[in-house]
């Protein structure tokens, strides 16, 4: 029967996922919303339910427990008819359309959807194996790091990218002293210009994180009994430790289809549907990986929210017709310990002359503000926030309709997300560093008082 | 700043311990004086006969005289009811006052510095435990660890503190003759503001005030640097000082009745009784505002305000059981139910107690202006039973006591018939949303774990929509532990504010060819 080529369209198809992710449940969800008939399933040996990842660390620091960090009840996926399989797929017969698993019998499908996830890296450090030395992705991951770190006296965490400073700020929520080594200048020193990242770094070590930059890791010690000693660094230091937290980023989960016809590079090769080389086989998420990237975006696109991207347009092409991927303005958030920071738009690490930035920090040095624009145009391109809410609608419409860093800071007070009776002197703030750096003569807008809100 | 904290901590446990000791001491004695002090002139001699027996001894715990003096005074009204005697059977309750009263020795002597020990050390010895500021001192909101204290998670410690909490309720309400000396601590303080002794309820409403005030301290030192946090607190810590503790004290040095200017019907189901409402018909001019406040307040104010602002501008920026279920009751709020079968369970229930409510007084006013033609004393029977099951065991004991299994708003969620009727405004009327932040939620779950009314607020921001919910108290704390910046407490027009963006922001793969579709 799967033979059949009309099968993948028909009433009553067989939709099978491996990898019960963001990007696999949003596109189940959305398949399911508009075709009731499709059978569905989902597969992932990590968890039997879905969970948010990017949890994890709360359920560490004692924030949450694992059943908090579920986004639906567990009586969710029977109602809807998305059926669960908690197993671990072994094997893909591509040719008949079957997925062999470990403990489960065979299953057949009629379209296969690859949302498999990452790996963290691991970079062949003597060493890495050890008792002790882990990178945080799988819910695993965590289990082992509340075993790794039960009688920890210092822990080291490899990598200034957004896991390794919540690791970091994970142990240091069980006041494990942790020393944190950064390849570049400063934290996230490729995404990140210098000001924000410096920004990061002061509140890094207000968190008695010892914070090393340009120091990379390049061994890891056996303490006699088969797990982690210490470390050795780059410039030859050595640091006792009990933990290694490998925080080096993360790769495509592609090891299930080595050896199978199935084309793969970093991640598994998609077109701008989703489609990869085998016919009624799809990828998304953090696995895919794109033959032709969309304009100022990664071939690989590794978060959250591009994992619900890819889920919500594959499933429209799956049930409606097909639609190319097409994400609007890049947007991203996260928390720096206690600092927030969302982006929309492109603010790149380092720009030449044709792009221009406004940059205004609060003098105690935890807030800031950057907007980059094109030199020429004035169109803007992007902005950075750190310990600022701002909104999304109103960036997202902005970056869409080209519109100038003029228009935007005229309209400053409609991008303002902050809670109410937030000081919203910043705006002004904002607005009178752009007249005095470029200048010009923007109006700065009347400080609404404590009780405005009474008037909006 | 440790030894502060332990400092604080081993004050508040000696005070919390020697507080509940007192129980155990002083003595009590029934005089001829005491008797005839405490009780009405007409059942003055019958219960000088009946209590005879207990005349002039010396009884060394509460317990021992409270016991007595039931077994006595019962005996007597299950005489007469063999006897069919009903007419003169002593409804009123002297078990209270008049072991209150029979007071003498260690406690009835050093009241005032008993008080000082016992609730005024304890308070102390809480505001040094909350002062000193969290570990790290970089601001932002510290939530680490919660789950794995047992006093917050369920854990023994959870259990001790709830059963205690039980245990007061319980006490306060139906065996408040147990309790006396709790009640002469408070009477320094009671005479000082009103002249009088003090009642039980204000014994109660003075540890409550207490409570409110120093949790609210440490409500400022948790959310410092959040503005909407700090001035919601500092409003719940003024309306209850202000309003239910004072104010009504000092009215009753006037002469006026008790009254308390922010408690609105129907949470304060007792408005429209008749003893209240001729209290108020015969204080004069004050007394009339009291009705017409009060009256003003449910059918304009509660509507205008819940249109503008929401919910919240009652239930926690002014409401005493908001007020203590946002301070003292914080550590506890992750423990609400957010599953999909308890927001049945809660509509069911809170808009079953709205109707009772509302039968009630409806019957009340109609029996009332009948002449009691109507219905007679059925709804004194009716009174009752609401008295019990929603305002002392409801309110009181669950509400209250159950702060450390369900969370901080038991009672506000599945019982109070002002919230649900606030609720129906503010679904269906108000200019108040929780906004979301277009596609920024990444499904964290910190939001709806610490929503103290369960609701899922993840649910609604996930999908990009705003959160339009009856039971939201607009407390704001999503908002303050979203990591992610996605949540915004406003007011604004109504049309857009409940919203349904089947795509979420960022994504324009749908959106455009939907366009071009068209
Ligand atoms: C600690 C941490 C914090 C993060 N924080 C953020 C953040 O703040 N913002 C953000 O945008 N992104 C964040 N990310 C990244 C984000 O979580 C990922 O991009 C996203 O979860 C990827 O979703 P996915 O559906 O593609 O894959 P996954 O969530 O990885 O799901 C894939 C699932 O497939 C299963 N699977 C794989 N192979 C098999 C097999 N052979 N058989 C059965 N099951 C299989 C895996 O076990 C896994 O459960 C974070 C990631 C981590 C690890
Ligand atoms: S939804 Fe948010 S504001 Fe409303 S009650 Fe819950 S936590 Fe408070
Ligand atoms: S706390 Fe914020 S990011 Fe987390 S689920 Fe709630 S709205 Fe989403």
């Amino acid at each position: 029967m799967s033979d059949n080529p009309e099968k993948s369209t028909s009433k009553g198809r067989k939709i099978v996922f491996i990898g019960n992710g963001i990007a696999g449940v949003t596109c189940a969800r959305h398949i399911r919303k508009r075709d009731s008939a499709a059978q569905i399933t989902l597969i992932s040996g990590e968890t039997e339910h879905f969970f948010s990842r990017t949890a994890l660390m709360y359920l560490y620091m004692g924030h949450m427990k694992y059943k908090n960090i579920k986004p639906y009840e567990d009586f969710f996926w029977g109602k809807n008819r998305l059926q669960l399989v908690y197993d671990w797929v072994t094997e893909i017969d591509f040719e008949g359309k079957t997925l062999k698993l470990q403990q489960h019998d065979l299953i057949t499908y009629d379209i296969l959807i690859l949302a498999t996830g990452s790996v963290a890296n691991k970079f062949g450090w003597p060493g890495q194996a050890l008792q002790g030395v882990q990178g945080l992705y799988s819910y695993q991951d965590l289990e082992a790091m509340e075993a790794n770190t039960n009688s920890c006296q210092r822990a080291v965490v490899v990598g200034g990218g957004l896991i390794g400073i919540e690791m970091a700020e994970m142990l240091r929520s069980r006041d494990i002293p942790v020393t944190f080594l950064v390849r570049e200048e400063n934290f996230w020193g490729n995404v990140l210009p210098k000001e924000e990242a410096q920004l990061v770094n002061r509140h890094v070590l207000e968190h008695h994180i010892e914070l090393k930059l340009v120091h990379e890791l390049k061994e890891i010690q056996d303490d006699g009994t088969g797990k982690v000693g210490g470390v050795v660094t780059s410039t030859g230091e050595q640091i006792d430790c009990q933990f290694v937290g490998l925080a080096v980023g993360v790769s495509p989960n592609i090891a299930l289809f080595k050896d199978t016809p199935l084309e793969t590079n970093r991640g598994v090769l998609v077109d701008e549907y989703f489609a990869t080389s085998i016919p009624d086989v799809y990828a998304i998420g953090d696995c895919a990986e794109f033959r032709k990237p969309v304009l100022h975006r990664r071939s690989v696109e590794q978060t959250w929210y591009t994992g619900r991207m890819h889920g919500e347009t594959l499933a429209y092409s799956l049930t409606r017709k097909p639609v190319p991927y097409h994400p609007g303005a890049w947007f991203n958030s996260a928390k720096f310990l206690d600092i927030e920071y969302q982006t929309y738009g492109v603010v790149p690490a380092r720009w030449g002359d044709e792009l221009q930035s406004l940059y205004w920090e609060h003098p105690e040095g935890k807030i800031c503000f950057r907007a980059m624009f094109e030199a020429e145009t004035k169109v803007l391109t992007g902005v950075n926030a750190f310990g600022l809410r701002l909104r999304h609608d109103f960036f997202d419409k902005a970056l869409r309709n080209g519109s100038t860093i003029e228009e935007v800071l005229a309209r400053l007070d409609k991008a303002d997300f902050n809670g109410e009776f937030f000081d919203k002197g910043y705006l002004q703030d904002i607005v009178r560093t752009y007249n005095e750096q470029f200048d010009a003569s923007l109006r700065v807008h009347k400080k609404k008082g404590l009780f405005s809100f009474l008037r909006s | 700043m440790k030894y502060i904290k332990a400092i604080g901590l081993a004050l508040f446990l000696a005070s919390l311990v020697f507080f509940t000791s007192l129980l155990f001491l002083g003595q009590f004695r029934l005089t001829d004086a005491v008797l005839q002090e405490a009780v009405s002139e007409e059942h003055y001699p019958i219960l000088k006969e009946e209590l005879a027996p207990m005349m002039g001894n010396i009884y060394n715990t509460n317990f021992s005289f409270a016991s007595d003096f039931n077994n006595y005074f019962g005996a007597y009204n299950d005489r007469l009811r063999m006897e069919e005697q009903y007419e003169k059977v002593i409804w009123d309750d002297y078990a209270f006052s008049v072991t209150k009263a029979s007071s003498t020795g260690f406690v009835a002597d050093n009241k005032l510095l008993l008080l000082l020990l016992t609730i005024i050390a304890g308070s102390l010895g809480a505001l040094l435990y909350v002062l000193p500021s969290p570990r790290h001192k970089t601001g932002g909101l510290k939530h680490e660890g919660v789950y794995f204290s047992s006093l917050k998670s369920r854990g023994w410690l959870g259990i001790v503190v709830g059963t205690y909490l039980i245990a007061f309720y319980v006490l306060l309400y139906w065996f408040a003759e147990y309790i006396t000396n709790w009640v002469l601590l408070a009477d320094p303080v009671s005479v000082v503001l009103s002249g009088n002794p003090a009642s039980k309820w204000f014994m109660y409403g003075l540890i409550y005030t207490l409570a409110i005030l120093v949790m609210g301290v440490r409500m400022f030192r948790k959310y410092r640097g959040n503005k909407y946090q700090t001035l919601r607190t500092a409003s719940v810590m003024f309306f209850q000082l202000a309003f239910a503790f004072l104010i009504p004290e000092i009215l009753v040095l006037f002469n006026r009745p008790w009254h308390d200017f922010k408690h609105i019907w129907p949470l304060d189901y007792t408005f429209f009784f008749e003893y209240r409402v001729e209290n108020m018909l015969s204080s004069g001019a004050i007394g009339m505002f009291m009705l017409i406040w009060g009256i003003l307040l449910v059918i304009v104010g509660v509507p205008l305000m819940s249109y503008f602002y929401g919910k919240r501008w009652y239930c926690s920026w002014v409401c005493g059981c908001g007020g203590l279920a946002e301070t003292a009751g914080d550590p506890f709020r992750h423990l609400s139910n957010k599953s999909l079968k308890a927001w049945k369970i809660e509509r069911w229930m809170v808009h079953g107690v709205l109707v009772f409510a509302v039968v009630m007084t409806a019957m009340t006013i109609a029996n009332y202006f009948s002449g009691f033609s109507m219905l007679g004393d059925a709804t004194g029977v009716v009174h009752q039973w609401y008295g019990f099951l929603i305002s002392a065991a409801f309110a009181g004991v669950i509400g209250v006591g159950f702060y450390p299994f369900m969370g901080n708003r038991v009672w506000c969620r599945y019982g109070c018939p002002l919230a649900a009727y606030i609720g129906i405004i503010q679904r269906f009327k108000s200019r108040f949303r929780i906004t979301t932040n277009g596609g920024q939620c990444i499904s964290c779950g910190n939001c709806s774990t610490y929503c103290e009314m369960g609701i899922d607020v993840r649910w609604y921001a996930q999908r990009g929509q705003n959160v339009v919910r009856a039971s939201c108290v607009g407390c704001g704390i999503c908002a303050s532990v979203c990591p992610r910046g996605v949540l915004k407490l406003e007011n604004g027009p109504e049309q857009g504010r409940i919203t349904d963006i089947p795509i979420l922001t960022g994504n324009d793969s749908i959106t455009i060819h939907q366009t071009v579709r068209i």
